[in-house]
């Protein structure tokens, strides 16, 4: 884990001349020890950095969020170490009572769950027949969904804005959830089937001895041993339409918009309404953090196999 | 990791079926997926590729004006442009704080905290980033964080003036003399206190609680020329017109030079009360106050401004996305055999050639992967650009997906515009689509 040098890319106060270590017994001179743990104390200054340096900003949203206007207005964020005095939770009283916000943290509720949950049903039904049954054209489909995958959103705003206005669920939840579960089922299906692909044969042919169905193998084989792979495939898209405003944004109006197009519409006079931005960004945040910490190694594998999209 | 650069694939190629499906239960199985896909995805690129070549309306056939006039259009040009710069600087700056992140972590004991803090940001919303950056990049010193640092340091390095607005009063024999300094029409002589009456300040805006002002004694010590440079305003009225009165405050630390023939002889600095000497040399001189004493005061960058929106939003996703490199990479690093850089240690390798010529060939095809979806992420970005440019430059920050919305929905009501402009996205990714299925079909050859 530890290599025992420090690379002279990044500390440059580095001599940059170490010692290379006798060939012989890999035992190192006392000068090369002094070195190096004078590096290791500036690689250790600089990681100390660069984390104060990644904290900051979200430290400096969270400190606003809990401070008045006035104070805002008067003063930077960072007098709150000094002045804690200045602490008050009045920006999250009066978001909450502000109807335009609870009912959009409501509709990303409305929103974010349903299409999280048709995508994972949808995508492991059809990663479970590309992944075990035979059918015409399986490969062909195949190739079909996984050039599906890095499809821009872009290309479909226009076309389904159109279509929903004639459908009549243009700025409605309905066609929110509708084009997240479009443009969220390529992933699920190329993720579920890889994973669902590599399910021991003979767990499934032993179901099937039983007198198991299709449904019952999906229902009692595939989905339970699956589970890692759809609760990635879960989170990812969970945070992945949570997180949304740009699909939002052209799809829902005034009654059904989630937080994010609520808050959008805040930041054009961005200094008047940093007591509404600020408390509101924060609880927009808090659920996908609260997620983060709480499902860190799915999270990691669903962010990074769904970060292409 | 899938997508772009597509994880291994299991070989199915040849396999059968454990069941023996009848087919209309796999159709079963299938058709939601294939419904939802065709009426959602695959129907409006068809869609999107018709309309692009119809007017804003849709009622005239245009042919490919549209995409003409994404390459002709000033505010579109702007836009590849900064695509342009976006896909060329983000991707490699992501990945550039990715390798050295994961490089360095490996040799702390805390490395894990430290990729969790760096790896946070990607679970939060583009809006919410946005909302983090427009207050960090904050013009104001005393509300953005960016800025408060820049004056600091600027303010630790260079004296900063404590009198903008500062100007002579009416019965001062002080002229402006061009870029805000100040000078007097006669000239000094010893034996003679000059005095320097200003104006312009409010005496309790005054900083760090100022002294009252002292008239500079008429007897001329050996030769030199003494004066007192103070606010030559008493709050409540009274007091004399260029006579220092008892209450008037000093003006400390204001710098006084004595010029002849256009040439500094000598200078000198105001005192706790206001009074300054000059030595003799500067007799018969005239007294000038240099404009830098009442510049105004060092304001920090810009950030937002028409030059740097662009580099600034780009720091925002760097900060969104180097957590995201820096785990695929540790990853890729993990798999690193370390006894090659051992090898090259023992050959006599310095630690920055055992990573340039060791780490960094080994690694390239996990950066590769990063690159390449970072590039695909960096050619949509629309949210961060959004909100982070503020209205006056917004034009100068926009982007091919800004675009694309403020020309279909943001008011623009240009449907050919717009569908073109997903076009040109879609052609964009193009490539790793076609990289994507090549691969598919390599695995499953397997």
């Amino acid at each position: 884990m530890s290599a025992p040098s420090v690379p002279s890319s990044v500390p440059p106060s580095t001599p940059a001349k170490e010692t290379p270590p006798p060939a012989g017994p890999p035992e190192r001179s006392i000068a090369a020890r002094i070195s190096s743990g004078a590096a290791g104390g500036v690689l250790r200054v600089f990681l100390i950095l660069v984390a104060l340096l990644w904290v900051t900003p979200t430290v400096g949203l969270l400190a606003s969020s809990f401070r008045d206007p006035t104070d805002i207005a008067a003063s930077g964020w960072w007098e709150v170490f000094s002045k804690p005095a200045q602490l008050t939770t009045e920006s999250y009283a009066s978001l909450f009572e502000n109807d335009d916000v609870t009912s959009a943290l409501v509709n990303t509720v409305w929103i974010t769950v349903p299409a999280t949950l048709l995508v994972v049903l949808v995508g492991a039904m059809a990663g479970y027949a590309f992944a075990w049954m035979d059918f015409k054209g399986r490969d062909w489909w195949f190739v079909l969904v996984v050039a599906l995958l890095v499809v821009p959103v872009q290309v479909a705003l226009i076309p389904l804005s159109e279509l929903f206005g004639t459908l009549g669920i243009f700025g409605d939840i309905i066609g929110v959830v509708l084009f997240h579960v479009g443009f969220g089922l390529p992933f699920a299906i190329f993720l579920l089937r890889n994973f669902f692909a590599e399910i021991p044969r003979e767990l499934l042919e032993a179901a099937r001895l039983d007198g198991a169905g299709e449904t019952r193998l999906f229902a009692t084989v595939i989905l339970p041993l699956g589970a890692p792979a759809i609760a990635s495939l879960g989170i990812f898209q969970f945070l992945w339409v949570w997180n949304d405003m740009l699909v939002a944004l052209v799809f829902s109006d005034s009654q059904s918009q989630p937080l994010t197009v609520a808050l959008q519409a805040q930041t054009r006079q961005f200094g008047g309404n940093i007591e509404i931005l600020a408390p509101g960004a924060f609880i927009s945040m808090v659920i996908p953090l609260a997620v983060f910490f709480a499902f860190q190694r799915q999270f990691v594998s669903g962010v990074m196999a769904g970060a292409v999209k | 990791m899938a997508g772009g650069p597509a994880g291994p694939v299991p070989p199915a190629g040849k396999r059968k079926s454990v069941m023996g499906t009848r087919p209309w239960v796999a159709g079963l199985f299938l058709l939601p997926a294939l419904v939802l896909l065709g009426a959602l995805v695959v129907y409006p690129i068809g869609y999107s590729a018709w309309r692009s070549l119809f007017d804003a309306d849709g009622s005239g056939f245009v042919g490919l004006d549209n995409y003409g006039e994404v390459f002709t259009n000033d505010a579109t040009l702007t836009a590849v442009k900064n695509t342009a710069i976006w896909v060329a600087v983000a991707p490699a700056l992501v990945t550039a704080l990715g390798l050295i992140f994961a490089v360095l972590t490996e040799r702390v004991r805390w490395g894990t905290a430290f990729k969790l803090i760096v790896f946070m940001p990607m679970a939060i919303s583009m809006l919410a980033a946005g909302i983090i950056f427009r207050l960090v990049y904050e013009q104001n010193p005393d509300q953005g964080v960016a800025n408060a640092v820049v004056v600091g340091v600027h303010d630790a390095f260079a004296d900063s003036s404590v009198y903008p607005n500062a100007r002579p009063s009416q019965v001062s024999d002080l002229k402006a003399s061009g870029g805000g300094a100040f000078t007097s029409r006669g000239t000094v002589s010893a034996g003679t206190p000059a005095l320097l009456p200003l104006v312009g300040i409010a005496p309790n805006k005054l900083p760090d609680d100022p002294a009252d002002a002292k008239a500079p004694t008429a007897k001329a010590e050996a030769g030199r020329i003494s004066g007192t440079v103070w606010l030559d305003f008493k709050l409540g009225g009274g007091g004399e017109k260029g006579a220092v009165d008892a209450g008037e405050k000093a003006l400390k630390g204001i710098k006084v030079e004595a010029v002849r023939d256009g040439k500094v002889v000598a200078s000198a600095s105001t005192g706790a009360e206001g009074t300054f000497t000059l030595p003799k040399s500067a007799d018969g001189a005239q007294l000038r106050l240099p404009a830098a004493n009442f510049a105004a005061p060092y304001n920090g960058i810009e950030w937002l401004g028409p030059t740097l929106v662009t580099p600034a939003i780009i720091g925002a996703y760097a900060w969104m996305w180097a957590g995201f490199a820096m785990v695929l990479i540790a990853a890729g690093l993990a798999g690193v055999d370390r006894n090659l850089l051992e090898a090259a240690r023992v050959d006599g390798a310095n630690e920055w050639q055992v990573f340039r010529r060791v780490t960094v060939p080994l690694l390239a095809p996990v950066l590769v992967v990063v690159l390449v979806t970072l590039m695909i992420n960096v050619m949509k970005i629309f949210d961060l650009v959004y909100i982070i440019a503020p209205q006056p430059t917004q034009d100068d920050a926009t982007v091919l997906a800004l675009i694309m919305y403020n020309a279909s929905f943001g008011g623009g009501g240009n449907f050919g515009l717009g569908s073109a402009l997903g076009i040109i996205l879609l052609l964009l990714v193009l490539p790793v689509m076609f990289v994507n299925i090549r691969r598919l079909r390599r695995e499953r050859q397997r």
